[in-house]
């Protein structure tokens, strides 16, 4: 059997169709809409990029509350692998299955660029066929991705090793506290990111440095 | 039916971009003595139970990570 890989798709995603593509490379994908409750009994979850609901209120608020957002966050319960990839990342954290927040760009623009990002740490469902300090160059494009969290979260989730992706030095291009460009949750099943790993697949647009997380997901599936 | 007023802030500490561009720009229209300029958001509703509200911006209209909130019920501040 094949992996099988959902992608939830909200009013305003734009980034389902790379999300899927991206999946594709290590099994089967498939769309799942935001006002299901099933998840079609898929393996794992990316959480798209995009502008899920206009972002109206704060990024990611109300994608948080909508019907497949019940269902991801029990599959996550349950050990479930999730993926949130930038509003992914946003949704996952006004959700609560992620820790800390994204706040808008310390400079206020939106930034397009390719970023180097450093894994610290291999031991997630997502990370798990890299290699630890392994650079990725993958792009990043966003207003609000400035992760932040009150200074006890943050020591808290640095000393249980949470902290998954950096900037890689002198990168920080958002004021991201602690050069923090994703995290993961205590089970470690549960990663967002702000940059587009699944934008870095194909050697046609320059790099395929993201295959290394859907990779890791295989890896996992293969070996339980 | 209650007529409730919620300001809600960046908590202190944390940079607002919003903020800092306001302040900026300021000195440009020849105000100098303009400083700490933090921008929030007002959220007007009129609610049936205004018990409810404090409930409501927790789960919603305000992320208590990052924001704090005051709410008003018909012009008088309620503990928040």
């Amino acid at each position: 059997m094949p992996l099988r890989i959902g992608v939830p798709q909200f009013p305003g995603s734009c980034d389902e169709v790379d999300a899927l593509l991206a999946a594709g490379h290590v099994g089967d994908a498939e769309l799942l809409w935001h006002r299901d409750r099933d998840l079609k009994g898929v393996d794992a979850i990316v959480v798209p990029g995009g502008f899920s609901y206009g972002d109206y209120l704060r990024a990611g608020a109300i994608a948080g509350l909508s019907p497949v957002m019940d269902a991801i966050a029990a599959f996550a319960k349950d050990g479930g692998p999730v993926l949130g990839i930038c509003n992914g990342f946003q949704v996952l954290c006004a959700a609560g299955l992620l820790p800390g927040a994204l706040l808008q760009n310390a400079d206020r623009r939106f930034v397009l660029r390719q970023v180097e990002l450093s894994v610290e740490t291999t031991d997630t469902d997502w990370t798990s066929a890299a290699e630890p300090g392994q650079l990725l160059s993958i792009p990043a494009k966003h207003q609000s991705g400035r992760w932040w969290a009150p200074s006890e979260l943050h020591a808290e989730i640095a000393d249980q090793e949470q902290i998954v992706f950096r900037y890689a030095a002198g990168g920080n291009f958002n004021g991201s506290l602690d050069d923090v460009a994703g995290v993961c949750n205590e089970g470690r099943n549960v990663v967002g990111l702000m940059p587009h790993p699944e934008h870095a697949v194909d050697p046609l647009t320059g790099s395929t440095d993201g295959l290394v997380l859907f990779r890791s997901l295989l890896q996992g599936a293969t070996n339980v | 039916m209650p007529h409730v007023r919620i300001l809600i802030r960046p908590k202190a500490g944390i940079l607002d971009p919003q903020g800092t561009a306001v302040e900026q720009a300021l000195p440009q229209l020849g105000f100098e003595g303009v400083s700490n300029v933090r921008i929030g958001r007002l959220v007007e509703l009129d609610a049936a139970d205004a018990t409810e509200v404090a409930a409501i911006c927790d789960q919603l209209l305000a992320n208590p990570l990052i924001e704090d909130y005051e709410i008003q019920v018909d012009g008088a501040a309620l503990a928040s």
